[in-house]
């Protein structure tokens, strides 16, 4: 079977009308993964035995004719950061290097339900903290498209293996672009939701109040799928929103004729590479010809958002990492003196140079003296920057910009210089930061054939319109 | 220089962590290259902006209803038993590095 561009619906039709067994499909990928991923490096492991186990409940129900789920047989990659239960995860981190989950991440567990086949757990930046993928312990991803540039990240294994089809389809997380940014730099479909919209239950907390779990894929259909299963209140996260979850793959066929997109200039301002400001230009002209009334809008604290989110960010991450300390699992250092000697030896040995930069800042920023200058301080910038987009949505039904200044970098570039690393996020924390949804698409390629992505933002819990917008755009392409 | 080797040490006091020499050297640098970017944000007048911790209590609530009767959903009765069953002894400490199959082992707490 064509793995190339295989969709959802293709895949589990296939499945369906016989014409390939789940057990055979899964197979095929587990072969293009074997043949393919040695020079891109975009999985940690494979869980064969639990795809396969699956494949086959999936078997035996097209035996019988029975009914088969939305995401019957469809096979699916698993960022490191979710946790699976029996199947190591490391959340690209040595200090998780033989952690073995008691138990799965609510997003898997709805993906399962619905048919899916895990393949495995993609590589990512360790704990979710970089932009490029070089920050996991085990070994650096390289993007598909070029394999001398990075793919992105955090989610760079998650991007990777859908624009490589080693997947159909992908899970990620997004605390400050980590879906979006791999998305357009590897040039497939990225979708971060609203906060609350997906529950967070065993997502390997980075920032708690701006970490969520999206999809990747080929398609703002899939996207759709995908988003459709995993949404919804989860009786095990507090902070899942019981927000009624419509069904968005009816949604995306809706008239885009009429709606009003806004365009901010402070996403259009220095820094942004002259390719890419016209790969968006030429998208915001292509949704005016199909119908859509472009207004000018303005995101006024835009400048303030990269401040305020990495401080905001690593003071939650310096509290949520405080429980790797080589007690109940992870890393223990060898012979230690004390107590206090074994917590910092083995927080020493198990977290890379990043992770250890951003405790640091949190930690700085949450201590006495500091609380106020820099914590609380970016508490209060987030209500101006969320306030931001609720004023412009008052105007507008969603917002168009770049998702990135740059298409894919190469490695080593910005590894060095934390602070050029944190400034390639500027278009992706605002959405974080004000919990509304974004989602990135392909819109065109640099002269040097670089993917170049479109962000699309829309107000909190209207997934339905961002994903419309996408599906509309891709159809007229 | 706002942050110096001897703040550097403080923190990762505070954060557990030890940090070689040389990773000390380099924490002094990125910090203050970060903290000094993070500046800009003192050009902003937020004494009237209140601070925002998170989104769950802005956003997605139903507004007709007031104080913590917006959460109702997210709460529910106490139940002793049977709501959930806790892990078995030996799946919590399957992933102990050091176990006495009741308890997880760690070095003597108190020092003679």
């Amino acid at each position: 079977m064509n793995l190339r561009n295989l969709t959802i619906d293709a895949a589990r039709s296939a499945v369906a009308e016989g014409k390939i067994s789940a057990t055979a499909l899964a197979e095929s990928y587990f072969a293009k993964i074997e043949s393919d991923d040695p020079k891109i490096g975009a999985y940690l492991m494979l869980s064969k035995e639990r795809a396969l186990t699956k494949a086959a409940e999936v078997d035996a129900q097209v035996k019988k004719g029975e009914k088969l789920a939305p995401l019957a047989g469809v096979p699916v990659g698993i960022k490191d950061v979710l946790v699976t239960k029996g199947v190591r995860t490391t959340a690209g981190s040595k200090i998780l290097a033989n952690y073995i989950p008691p138990y799965d991440c609510t997003a898997v567990a709805r993906l399962e339900s619905a048919g899916a086949v895990v393949l495995g757990k993609l590589n990512c930046d360790e704990f979710a903290m970089g932009s490029s993928n070089e920050n996991s312990a085990y070994k650096p991803v390289h993007n598909p498209r070029d394999l001398s540039r990075v793919p992105g990240g955090s989610s760079g294994g998650s991007a990777a293996a859908v624009a490589a089809d080693m997947a159909v389809t992908t899970l990620g997380s997004d605390t400050g672009g980590s879906i979006r940014q791999p998305a357009s730099f590897c040039g497939v479909i990225g979708l971060k939701p609203t906060y609350g919209r997906v529950s967070r239950y065993g997502l390997i907390a980075f920032a708690s109040s701006l970490d969520n779990i999206g999809p990747f894929a080929k398609t703002a259909k899939d996207a759709a799928i995908m988003l459709r299963t995993i949404a919804g209140r989860d009786p095990m996260d507090s902070t899942s929103a019981e927000v009624p979850v419509p069904d968005y793959v009816v949604e995306i066929e809706k008239p885009v004729k009429g709606m009003k997109i806004g365009v901010a200039k402070e996403y259009f301002g220095e820094g942004l590479e002259p390719e890419t400001r016209a790969a968006i230009e030429a998208a915001i002209q292509k949704l005016a010809k199909l119908g859509c009334e472009i207004v000018d809008v303005s995101l006024p604290h835009t400048k303030y958002a990269i401040p305020a989110y990495y401080l905001v960010a690593t003071a939650e991450a310096s509290s949520n990492l405080a429980r790797f300390d080589g007690v109940r699992y992870g890393h223990r250092a060898n012979s230690v003196r004390s107590l206090s000697d074994m917590y910092r030896r083995s927080r020493d040995e198990g977290f890379g140079p990043e992770v250890k930069r951003r405790i640091m800042l949190g930690t700085y920023a949450l201590s006495a003296g500091y609380y106020d200058a820099y914590y609380l301080k970016a508490q209060r910038v987030r209500t101006l920057l969320t306030n931001d987009f609720i004023e412009a949505f008052k105007k507008v039904d969603a917002i168009v910009g770049p998702t990135c200044p740059t298409p894919a970098f190469k490695p080593g570039e910005k590894v060095d210089d934390p602070l050029a690393m944190y400034l390639a996020d500027i278009y992706t924390v605002t959405a974080n930061l004000a919990g509304i949804p974004g989602i990135s698409i392909p819109v065109g390629n640099s002269k040097e054939n670089l993917p170049i992505g479109m962000q699309i933002f829309g107000k909190h819990f209207d997934e339905a319109t961002i994903l419309r917008l996408a599906h509309a755009y891709e159809q007229a392409a | 220089m706002k942050v110096t080797e001897k703040d550097v040490s403080y923190v990762a006091d505070l954060a557990n962590l030890e940090l070689t020499e040389q990773e000390r050297t380099r924490m002094v640098r990125d910090l203050n290259s970060i903290l000094g970017h993070v500046d800009s944000l003192s050009e902003l007048d937020t004494k009237n902006v209140a601070p925002m911790a998170q989104v769950s209590d802005r956003f997605g609530l139903d507004d007709s209803k007031q104080g913590s009767e917006r959460f109702a959903y997210a709460s529910r009765d106490d139940v002793h038993e049977g709501l959930r069953k806790s892990l078995p002894h030996d799946v919590a400490l399957a992933n102990a590095p050091d176990s006495d199959g009741t308890f997880f082992k760690v070095p003597k707490v108190i020092e003679k």
